[in-house]
């Protein structure tokens, strides 16, 4: 794959995505519609797990308050404004990441895993058993936010391809947004620190700040796909905050080839795929109920034979070489 | 001579009940290497350790240009102008020799925060990590991934990215380690380069290295300061050859 190539491939991907609701109509543009969600909220995590090194076990937490903010800030009987109630409820997700952050920082490896979870598991609890998101009901949000100017509706995501359009805009300026930050003074810091901390600190990079605002970044924008995902589904319950969540983000992420953001787009389109695919009775009857069995057998399978995942066999196939990290 | 750019005074760190670094007082000055050798466990590489702000010491002073360090964090220290070089290569294996000494030389600037300003895009900072690998003889390595230089150009990479920081102190802590006679030569050369504009500590076993670059010599045992002054002096301590070098007269030729 040449690097010319390379650079236009997501744009033709974008503009195939682009193109979809032309020919499907409502299944696949739903499933396609969480997919792309689930791809922001993948690289979210990617810039942690692949970029940063610190491996989270409780990212489903900024997903799951992103989507709690939009329904406890939506109206019951009336529309909430996309304009004001996106941009706040990513704000909630980085200040809870902010706050965790610097509390979660102060621990490495196993133990930052079990931490991270701990706070998502406060959170999930926090929910489950209080009265503030409904309990373990949830709450229902009946109408999609609305993208006004003045009084005049620019766009109305009730809308099936318009709500799947704007998802689309929003992954592709997540990944433009990741790539450049990546590819920023900052971004290599961070991939120092996931290479070697110790030699940052000793080199005179402040580590703790460095990570501290990857960390806030990556829930900021779980937050962006949390609040998409809610508004899609049109009710958040405790599950949306689950360990599960946590866990399923995690496998796209390696699924797709940790260190690679397209990777985590793909990582998010094999696993929801999959998960559909497996789970349909059409194709494998009684066995579609136990697709979780597949499923685990295929992340190890990954896992043992694509330790660089999808992307990583992407790139094997293009003999792209594989250790341009850090020079372009 | 000049006043002392680094000085301890009664530097003493303990791990329980050992004590690896016992009242250790010690001068570095610009234009001067400062030697320090001893047998294995002496306590020299953790007395690099509490300098770096690897660890902190858990009593005495570490004076940098007047102002007491001991304690600080590593970064802090490094931003102040000591950096340190590893026993063990301590490198960013997977990077190119240049993005290893541009990482370094970008820890120095200020506005390095900014998120989308390119990487690639600072001409000072690209500036200072070529000169880096030129004063260590690795710019003809530059584009080569760091997992597969030699054991030798390794080393000369761990000095480069020290010197991207752009420091006034140097902490060498064994750079000839494991290198063949022709790399250490070219190594010894090289730190005689940095003389001039540094303050080095240099922490080795090779005894010609020792020799040939040493204006000050310590001899730790045991965590203590056995004996420090100039070569000769320390060469001729009978009690350095009683108890450094168990009788035998190696410093002798």
């Amino acid at each position: 794959m040449s690097s010319r190539l390379a650079r236009f491939l997501p744009w033709l991907a974008v503009g195939l995505l682009a193109l979809f609701p032309l020919v499907e109509s409502t299944f696949y543009m739903q499933l396609l519609t969480k997919v792309l969600i689930m791809a922001i909220f993948a690289m979210s995590l990617d810039l942690l797990v692949g970029y940063t090194g610190l491996v989270s076990f409780g990212h489903a937490a900024y997903f799951g308050l992103a989507g709690y903010a939009l329904a406890l800030m939506a109206p019951k009987y009336e529309t909430v404004s996309l304009w004001w109630s996106l941009p706040a409820a990513v704000g909630v997700c980085a200040l809870f990441a902010l706050i965790t952050g610097t509390l979660v920082l102060r621990t490495r490896g196993i133990y930052f895993i079990m931490v991270t979870l701990a706070f998502s598991q406060m959170l999930f609890f926090i929910f489950h058993d209080t009265k503030i998101g409904g309990g373990s009901d949830g709450i229902y949000i009946y109408a999609k936010p609305v993208m006004k100017m003045g009084d005049v509706e620019l766009f109305s995501l009730e809308k099936l391809q318009n709500f799947y359009w704007l998802v689309l805009v929003l992954t592709a300026l997540v990944y433009l947004l990741l790539h450049r930050v990546l590819g920023s003074t900052f971004g290599r810091a961070l991939l120092g620190i996931k290479v070697n901390e110790h030699r940052m600190r000793a080199l005179g990079f402040p580590v703790f700040r460095y990570q501290l605002a990857s960390f806030t970044l990556a829930g900021a924008l779980a937050g962006v796909a949390g609040y998409l995902a809610a508004a899609q589904y049109g009710f958040v319950n405790p599950e949306i905050l689950s360990w599960h969540q946590s866990g399923a983000v995690l496998m796209m992420v390696i699924l797709g080839g940790m260190g690679s953001l397209y990777g985590s787009v793909i990582g998010a389109f094999a696993f929801v795929l999959l998960q559909e695919g497996l789970s349909d009775q059409a194709w494998f009857g009684s066995w579609a109920k136990h697709w979780q069995l597949a499923m685990g057998i295929f992340i190890m399978l990954i896992a043992l034979y694509l330790p660089q995942g999808l992307a990583g066999l992407l790139q094997k196939l293009g003999r792209k070489p594989a250790a341009e990290v850090a020079d372009e | 001579m000049s006043e002392a750019i680094l000085r301890t005074k009664g530097l003493t760190k303990r791990f329980g009940g050992l004590v690896a670094v016992s009242d250790v007082s010690l001068d570095l000055h610009v234009g001067e290497i400062h030697v320090v050798i001893g047998p294995n466990g002496a306590g020299k590489t953790t007395l690099t350790n509490l300098l770096s702000g690897d660890l902190p010491p858990t009593s005495g002073e570490v004076m940098f240009q007047g102002r007491d360090i001991a304690g600080c964090s590593s970064d802090h220290i490094s931003r102040l102008g000591i950096g340190r070089s590893y026993q063990k290569t301590n490198i960013f294996l997977p990077f190119t020799v240049f993005e290893n000494c541009r990482l370094a030389a970008q820890s120095r600037t200020p506005n390095a925060f900014r998120v989308f300003h390119q990487a690639g895009r600072y001409p000072e900072i690209n500036r200072r990590a070529e000169e880096a690998m030129t004063a260590a003889g690795l710019d003809k390595r530059a584009g080569r991934i760091a997992a597969t230089l030699s054991h030798g150009e390794q080393r000369q990479l761990e000095i480069a990215m020290c010197l991207a920081t752009q420091p006034r102190v140097l902490l060498l802590d064994e750079p000839l380690a494991g290198m063949g006679p022709h790399e250490s030569q070219s190594m010894v050369e090289l730190i005689k380069r940095l003389t001039a504009d540094h303050a080095i500590m240099l922490i080795e076993h090779d005894m010609d290295a020792v020799f040939a670059l040493a204006h000050r010599l310590t001899v730790m045992v045991n965590g203590e300061v056995l004996e420090s002054g100039t070569p000769d002096a320390v060469r001729s301590s009978p009690a350095v050859q009683l108890a450094y070098l168990g009788g035998e007269e190696i410093l002798h030729e």
